[in-house]
């Protein structure tokens, strides 16, 4: 169990009008705990309610039912936009704001936060080092990134105003095998070294199993299971059983397919 | 002649300077007032549904309304705005002219900027939005670092749009007063001078082109975020902006203005009248194609200060009179009227304006037709022609109802086409004005009217109040009464409806003099 939960959900329900007649449950009755400097993996289907999750603890959304405390505190008594300044978020599209460049970008939150010029210039460059992008990045718009580099910007930013807190939405789909690899592992180390709690979102079940000290499987809004790896690897149910079994199936099958000394 | 060697477009060059100025002057400010109305009002309803259909719905009745009789509307509005200030606070304000004009077309602007505005915000991808929430911005620093940003490019597009519309119908602000391009337009019309119609649209449309390009050139800056072209647009407008305001500054404020309505003989006598001013040593500058409505309180106002109106129009249109006294005593009865609004009556011109009867001279003698009165046995075999207002004023009733007459047919016809028709017997007889010049040229006979059914129209000279005690604007105009009969201003208005240089208001004026003076 986390020592000390910087995030918690206690009981906490959302629903959206859906376009029929019955609403959407999008999270259901979910209580769970984010323990500091703890990495936090979650996963689940298409439309299981990951992104609600995710976006009702910095109030971009506010829930129905329960209650959520962030260091303690019950977000509603929070003023929401100084909320957000202390939560990074990487969203699950990238969204970085396509009029302002890559410097500008990554400072956002210290300049809204009221930072100086210098000291803003100053983060940026340690941020860029810390994604690996180039110094002369700075002045790109985001159309003149790759989409790897992007996805870096949207770390970066998160980071920008050292929060203590991340929460990642997808944040390396969409990306070449090798780039993805490298980005997860400097994120990983990152993690540690900034002594950060991370929420991450994840489609793929062997990135959630690499990166994470304990994953979260949501299905149709309701937290269907929580634990380590090894924690999970010991469920019945059978949905989550599946979902533990895909990235080895894979292997196996890859295996097969590939000459044992032929793979890179 | 060929048509680009003509002498009047040296003559239209003249006036460039003032109609343009003034036309850039009120269509920047109308548009700049419709942007600082707009922006706010678009911003304020784009997420709240019902407010922005009453906004948008309000802003396309507007636009459905003619832009001719929305700037028209606006005069009678501001005009009793005015009047309520005056008793209020004891301030007044010119309900003629610049205000009025600015007003209209700053409602006329909205349209666009609304739609687009709100349009553009809307469109803003919901991620983007999102995300300047969740990286901390309250929602005003989302609207103008992130929102305004992203839809600065539609935004523009419809200020362009706007832009164009608003220079375009900022031709039509001439009759309420308004100096612009339009001056050429309503001027060329009348007075059939084609080639001040040609090129009051062609600077009209050169103006609209090159500030929707300058503006092009500001939305592609921003668009491609280019500070540099940006800045080039910004620069060119402010230029254009300066470059009108210049000449104006150097132009002498204290000069008399002579108004004239939208017809050829107001532009003529105008033109007579500030010419008169010059040749006595005071500089006069003209307002031209003033409404009819317009001009009277315009002089009211001191907005304007002499012009020639005409007796039967102030006794039927102003002071709403039904019947009609004999003609002295009308004249009288007027003159003490507008006394008491400090308007001097200053005298008459010497020849009248009417509304009359006219039937080809051939014909009425071939029918024995002589006078109205004649014409009641005949008129269930003919037809009549009037302009727009003729059939629904008092003369018309006042005729029927003396004479006894019903037609077979009437309708109602452009007076410039009216005498052709009777000339070539699509219309047997038309209700035209005694003084028009085409009645000679096309052989008319004009038909008494025993009954004085039809009241007196004597063009006469008004005064402002403020030069009611103006020695030298009367010794200058005194010579003018009494000395133009009904032949010469019918010659006079023959030649001015000519199509050649000969026919400008300016030429015909000093031909009229040379041949007044000589008597
Ligand atoms: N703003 C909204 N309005 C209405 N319905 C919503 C809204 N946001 C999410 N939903 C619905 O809530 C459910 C959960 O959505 P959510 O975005 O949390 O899923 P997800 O697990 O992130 O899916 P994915 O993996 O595809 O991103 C879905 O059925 C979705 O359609
Ligand atoms: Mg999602």
């Amino acid at each position: 169990m986390p020592s000390f939960p910087l995030i918690a959900y206690s009981h906490v329900g959302k629903s959206f009008a859906g376009r029929g007649s019955s609403p959407v449950m999008a999270v259901d009755d979910v209580s769970l705990e984010v323990g500091q400097g703890e990495f936090l993996a979650v996963v689940g289907g298409s439309g299981s309610g990951k992104t609600t999750l995710l976006r009702l603890a910095n109030r971009l959304i506010e829930a129905d039912h329960g209650t959520i405390t962030v260091e303690g505190e019950d977000v509603r008594g929070l003023d929401p936009v100084s909320l957000r300044r202390r939560i990074g978020y990487v969203f699950q599209s990238g969204a970085l704001f396509p009029h302002i460049g890559v410097a500008g970008n990554i400072g956002l939150t210290p300049k809204l936060l009221g930072w100086t010029a210098a000291e803003i210039a100053l983060r940026v460059n340690e941020l860029l080092e810390l994604v690996r992008l180039e110094p002369s990045y700075r002045d790109r718009l985001p159309h003149e990134l790759s989409g790897g580099q992007r996805q870096r910007v949207g770390v970066a930013r998160a980071l920008a105003a050292k929060p203590h807190i991340v929460l990642m939405d997808e944040p390396f789909g969409a990306l070449d095998p090798l780039t993805r690899d490298a980005l997860r592992d400097d994120y990983r180390a990152l993690h540690d070294r900034l002594a950060l709690t991370t929420v991450m979102i994840t489609h793929d079940m062997a990135e959630a199993l690499l990166l994470a000290d304990r994953i979260a499987v949501m299905q149709a809004g309701r937290l269907k299971a929580l634990g380590t790896p090894a924690e999970l690897s010991q469920s019945g149910d059978t949905y989550v059983a599946n979902l533990l079994r895909t990235p080895r199936r894979e292997a196996e099958r890859l295996n097969a397919l590939l000459p044992r000394d032929g793979a890179a | 002649m060929s048509l680009f060697s003509d002498a009047r477009w040296g003559e239209a060059l003249t006036h460039l300077s003032d109609y343009l100025g003034n036309h850039v002057r009120v269509s920047v400010t109308a548009l700049a007032l419709g942007l600082v109305v707009s922006l706010p009002l678009a911003i304020a309803a784009r997420d709240r549904p019902l407010f922005r259909s009453v906004l948008l719905g309000v802003a396309s009745v507007v636009q459905t309304v003619p832009g001719l009789a929305l700037l028209a509307l606006f005069y009678p509005l501001l005009l009793a705005l005015a009047s309520v200030t005056l008793a209020w606070f004891g301030i007044g304000f010119s309900a003629f002219g610049f205000l009025p004009a600015v007003l209209a077309l700053a409602l006329y602007s909205m349209l666009p900027v609304l739609r687009n505005t709100i349009t553009g915000l809307n469109g803003v991808d919901g991620a983007l939005t999102e995300a300047a929430k969740g990286v901390g911005m309250t929602p005003r620093q989302s609207l103008f670092t992130v929102e305004l940003p992203l839809a600065l490019p539609v935004i523009m597009a419809g200020i362009r749009t706007s832009a164009v519309w608003v220079i375009g119908t900022a031709t039509l602000s001439t009759p309420i007063g308004q100096t612009s391009l339009g001056n050429y337009i309503f001027a060329g019309l009348q007075t059939q001078n084609w080639v001040f119609v040609l090129f009051g649209c062609l600077a009209a449309a050169v103006l609209a082109l090159a500030v929707d390009q300058l503006l092009a050139l500001i939305e592609n800056g921003l668009r491609n975020r280019s500070r540099v072209r940006a800045a080039l647009g910004g620069f060119g407008i402010v230029a254009l902006i300066a470059a009108t305001l210049v000449p104006n500054l150097a132009r002498p404020s204290s000069s008399y203005i002579v108004g004239a309505k939208t017809f050829t003989e107001q532009y003529v006598l105008s033109a007579l009248i500030a010419e008169r001013l010059r040749a006595g040593g005071l500089s006069a500058s003209s307002r031209e194609g003033l409404g009819s409505n317009v001009i009277f309180d315009a002089l009211a106002a001191n907005d304007v200060d002499v012009y020639v109106d005409y007796s039967g129009t102030l006794w039927v249109n102003q002071f709403h009179h039904r019947e009609t006294p004999p003609r002295e005593q009308l004249l009288g009865e007027l003159k003490t009227t507008l006394e008491k609004q400090n308007i001097t009556l200053l005298g008459e011109l010497g020849f009248e304006n009417a509304y009359a009867l006219v039937m080809p001279k051939k014909r009425a003698q071939a029918l024995g037709i002589h006078s109205i009165a004649d014409l009641a046995s005949h008129a269930a075999s003919l037809s009549i022609a009037g302009d727009y207002e003729f059939f629904s004023r008092p003369e018309w009733a006042a005729i029927k109802s003396a004479y006894g007459l019903a037609f077979r047919m009437q309708q109602t016809m452009q007076p410039d086409f009216m005498y052709a028709a009777v000339a070539s017997g699509e219309a047997d007889v038309i209700a035209g004005y005694t003084s028009d010049g085409l009645i000679a040229k096309y052989d008319l006979a004009v038909l008494a009217d025993p009954s004085q059914a039809i009241p007196p129209y004597d063009a006469i000279v008004l005064l402002s109040p403020r030069r009611a005690h103006d020695e030298a604007l009367q010794a200058a105009l005194k010579p003018l009464l009494g000395r133009i009969n009904i032949e010469d201003m019918r010659a006079a208005n023959l030649r001015a409806s000519g199509n050649d240089a000969a026919a400008s208001p300016d030429a015909v004026a000093r031909w009229l003099w040379d041949r007044i003076a000589k008597r």
